[in-house]
């Protein structure tokens, strides 16, 4: 006998999702995975000691501070203090959430109302969208354009937001401007001048900005994480929005923090208090010891702040030249771990798939199954208007171990050869 | 927004009284957690997992870590009766808070009735509240007035009562059993009469569960999903937390039937996408312990209510020998004791227009150092005013703790 009920309206439409539909499929271990975006490096080895330690005192196996751990908001509060350049109250001015998704989720939650617009930058990580509706509010989407120009290699740095078409979307239902700085898939970082464009339409139209960068320390040379909540007039309007899956290399240890002005950040603790009242204590106690370590080690190279991304470098470079053989073109990032490849030019013929998809859905289902090489299709981050500007892009994680990065070179380098055989 | 349904002026009774016992650094039998570490076996497998290799700690499945989704369907299907699907019956969660959450988001809409049996955990009414739902509210009762030590068990739902709360715009019922605060272990013949009233008026229950192991005095626990009919429209909600004795862990999980767990799903994924490794890892080898030595001595789940048992009785007695009246629980780790017999001067003029209780537990904090919990925080407003004289106690705290407490109820009571 089945019920007459069904599941609430906020919930409508809301789940079908790309990870849950692409991570069964690179499950296969015969798979070499650069889809999803976690390392397959271990992390440092002090941060699980530090949780392994954690473990065995037994007031951390109980509740701690709903809103944080306080020897985690107080080490947040110290290298956010110094990064920012300002006091930052451990008590007011963040929360810890279940991951930098936690973060989004309190933020939508606490601050986004029924009928508000919420503009979102395309390519956008996915959950914006979703989120936004679940808040019963409208998504408002813009994309990067990439600006062709005429020289042998293309970056993150050749997407641009169009300045005029950027402020006719801001209107006055506009809540928020979503933007992630770090940008996952493209890995554009956002320069000085284009945040300053952003918080001039912020402060103009009286909005907020809720700024992902959970990739922050994941820039590379000649390149600068900005945060766009020490620009004047900011600070007050804006959550800033960090990981210490991505910050550490444990993403499975889904730890986040939003940081802001304490009249924000507060409706976001209320939101915390009433969805999931508090994150693990020895998780919460390890990253504690994480970044104290590190605060300490700030500016000098064995930081992992710094000595991650150096590492990340070698690997982007590598991604890009092993995907070039293949005869691909891949976007170089300024930051993140992820590399859009663009797989025009491969000319590979889908039309035997007769699915309804995006030719990049489809591109990628088919190389998880024939290259045994798995990556995520990038129109998941776009919108319906922009798919076709996005659908010839795959996204590749490079956060890996050399064994892999290996192993996807050995696929791609026998890409084209495989391909003329069948 | 949500936001703007909830009051802002709700805190959560253990956040308060958290803040409250720390600043006059008191004699804490407030907050629901053991001030002892969880059982060996339990931090051993999560140092295991710690150390185990990096897939430890990177993402898991979203719904749930695979060993520890197929350890539960495993070791409920038992209990319940019915083959669990590990994938598509269970969801895990950051703790049982989160799959109340996904739970009242998940099946909620605006205008639907819910209908939560008091006293009821505090969280049930903003969640439901948030989910833009109407509380509807219905009170346990003691049987009869009267002398003698009332246990939990006497506190009863009235039969017309509770039907008369169910209307066509009703989507779910709330129940708690072992019961926080009271302690009352439904019984089966009471599972069965809310079980009908259900199936009647097509309507969910939401089941919270969380403290199915602590039962005493061999009262037994019942699941109201493994009644007939109810399966397919039960989600019960469990802790690793309070399992193991590890609630600083927070993992919890959802059972229910696929039909419904679904729409649990793409909340949870909405919200928090996924739960930390290392914990499910570890919760998921409890489990494994725990089903070969099931009903056998070993047995966490046999040793810990033993244990808790032990300490029930030392409140009980203490309150007793101090002039209170407490009610004996069934199950669960606290106890409500009627404190009308105290007579207390309550000079402290910041609690001039708060309900009795909670101007007794200010003064018994500021003034005696000791933390407990006011009743009528878990009572809706209709109904605060009459039980607004009992303060609830935790006895899950080293015997210590709870000699600590013992000597300021001796000093008070002379």
């Amino acid at each position: 006998m089945t019920s007459r009920h069904t599941h609430s309206k906020r919930i409508e439409g809301l789940d079908k999702n790309v990870w849950v539909a692409f991570t069964s499929l690179a499950a296969d271990p015969s798979v070499v995975n650069l889809g999803q975006g976690y390392p397959d490096i271990p992390p440092p080895s002090y941060v699980k000691q530090a949780l392994a330690e954690a473990a065995l005192v037994d007031r951390m196996n109980q509740y701690t501070r709903g809103f944080g751990h306080p020897s985690l908001v107080k080490a947040l509060s110290q290298v956010y203090g110094k990064v920012y350049g300002r006091q930052i109250d451990p008590f007011k001015e963040i929360l810890v959430t279940v991951g930098g998704y936690g973060s989004l989720f309190s933020t939508m939650q606490g601050l986004v109302e029924e009928g508000d617009e919420v503009i979102i930058i395309e390519p956008f990580f996915d959950c914006y969208v979703p989120m936004v509706r679940m808040a019963g509010a409208k998504p408002v989407l813009i994309p990067l354009r990439l600006v062709k120009v005429r020289k042998k290699t293309i970056t993150s740095a050749d997407w641009f937001l169009d300045p005029d078409e950027l402020s006719t979307k801001f209107n006055s239902k506009t809540k928020a401007i979503i933007i992630n700085t770090p940008n996952n898939p493209i890995g554009k970082v956002f320069t000085r001048d284009e945040l300053q464009m952003i918080a001039d339409l912020c402060i103009k139209h009286d909005t907020l900005c809720f700024s992902d960068e959970v990739y922050e320390w994941l820039v590379y040379r000649g390149h600068q994480h900005i945060k766009i909540a020490t620009l004047p007039g900011m600070w007050d309007r804006t959550i800033t929005i960090s990981s210490a899956g991505k910050t550490f290399s444990v993403t499975g240890w889904k730890l986040g923090w939003s940081i802001g002005p304490e009249h924000l950040i507060k409706h976001l603790q209320t939101v915390m208090q009433n969805t999931l009242y508090t994150c693990p204590t020895p998780l919460q106690e390890a990253v504690a010891q994480g970044l104290l370590r590190n605060f300490d080690l700030m500016g000098q190279p064995e930081c992992y702040f710094s000595s991650l991304a150096e590492e990340l470098e070698g690997k982007r470079d590598r991604m890009a030249a092993i995907v070039k053989e293949a005869g691909m073109t891949p976007v170089i990032p300024e930051g993140g771990y992820f590399m859009l490849v663009d797989v025009t030019s491969l000319n590979q013929d889908l039309s035997h798939i007769l699915d309804d998809e995006a030719y990049d859905y489809k591109f990628v289902k088919w190389m998880i199954k024939e290259k045994k090489l798995a990556a995520i299709p990038v129109t998941a981050f776009v919108g319906d208007e922009s798919k076709k500007q996005f659908e010839k892009y795959i996204r590749l994680c490079f956060i890996k171990q050399d064994s892999t990065l290996d192993a996807a070179g050995e696929i791609l380098k026998n890409w084209k050869s495989s391909s003329q055989r069948s | 927004m949500s936001l703007q349904r909830l009051t802002s002026s709700f805190v959560p009774t253990g956040l308060n009284s958290h803040n409250l016992a720390a600043d006059y650094k008191a004699v804490n039998l407030g907050q629901g957690f053991p001030d002892f570490s969880p059982p060996k076996f339990v931090q051993e497998a999560f140092c295991k997992a710690v150390n185990g290799g990096p897939l430890m700690h990177q993402y898991t499945r979203a719904f749930g870590h695979p060993p520890l989704v197929k350890s539960l369907a495993k070791f409920f299907s038992r209990i319940v009766g019915h083959e669990i699907d590990p994938f598509e019956d269970i969801l895990v969660t950051v703790g049982a808070y989160q799959a109340l959450f996904c739970a009242f988001q998940a099946l909620v809409d605006e205008g639907d009735e819910v209908i939560i049996v008091e006293p009821f955990f505090d969280c049930y009414q903003p969640m439901v509240k948030m989910a833009g739902g109407k509380a509807v509210y219905v009170p346990l009762r003691p049987k009869a007035e009267g002398k003698g030590v009332l246990s939990s068990g006497d506190w009863v739902l009235s039969a017309e009562e509770l039907a008369s709360k169910f209307t066509p715009r009703t989507k779910a019922i709330v129940i708690n059993t072992p019961n926080n605060p009271l302690g009352k272990v439904y019984k089966a013949e009471e599972l069965q009469m809310i079980a009908d009233l259900c199936i009647k008026h097509d309507v969910l229950c939401i089941s919270d569960e969380v403290y199915e192991w602590l039962t005493y005095d061999g009262v037994k626990h019942v699941k109201i999903a493994s009644l007939p009919g109810m399966w397919e429209r039960t989600i019960t909600v469990g802790s690793g937390g309070k399992t193991f004795s590890a609630t600083g862990w927070k993992v919890g999980w959802a059972i229910s039937s696929g039909h419904i767990m679904k729409h649990m799903k793409a909340m949870h994924q909405m919200s928090v996408f996924d739960c930390a490794t290392a914990a499910q890892e570890a919760v998921a080898q409890g489990f494994e312990r725990e089903y070969e030595l099931f009903g056998t001595p070993e047995s966490y789940f046999q040793q810990l209510p033993a244990m808790l048992n032990h300490k029930r009785k030392k409140l009980a007695s203490c309150l007793e020998s101090v002039g209170l009246q407490p009610i004996m629980p069934e199950g669960g780790y606290f106890m409500i004791t009627d404190i009308s017999s105290v007579k207390v001067d309550f000079s402290d003029q910041s609690t001039e227009d708060e309900p009795y209780d909670f101007k007794f537990v200010k003064w018994l904090i500021k003034e005696k150092g000791l933390a407990t919990i006011p009743v009528s925080a878990f009572y809706s407003s209709e109904h605060s005013k009459e039980f607004d004289k009992y303060v609830r106690f935790c006895f899950v705290k080293e015997d210590s703790t709870l000699d600590a407490a013992e000597d300021i109820l001796r000093r008070i009571s002379q």
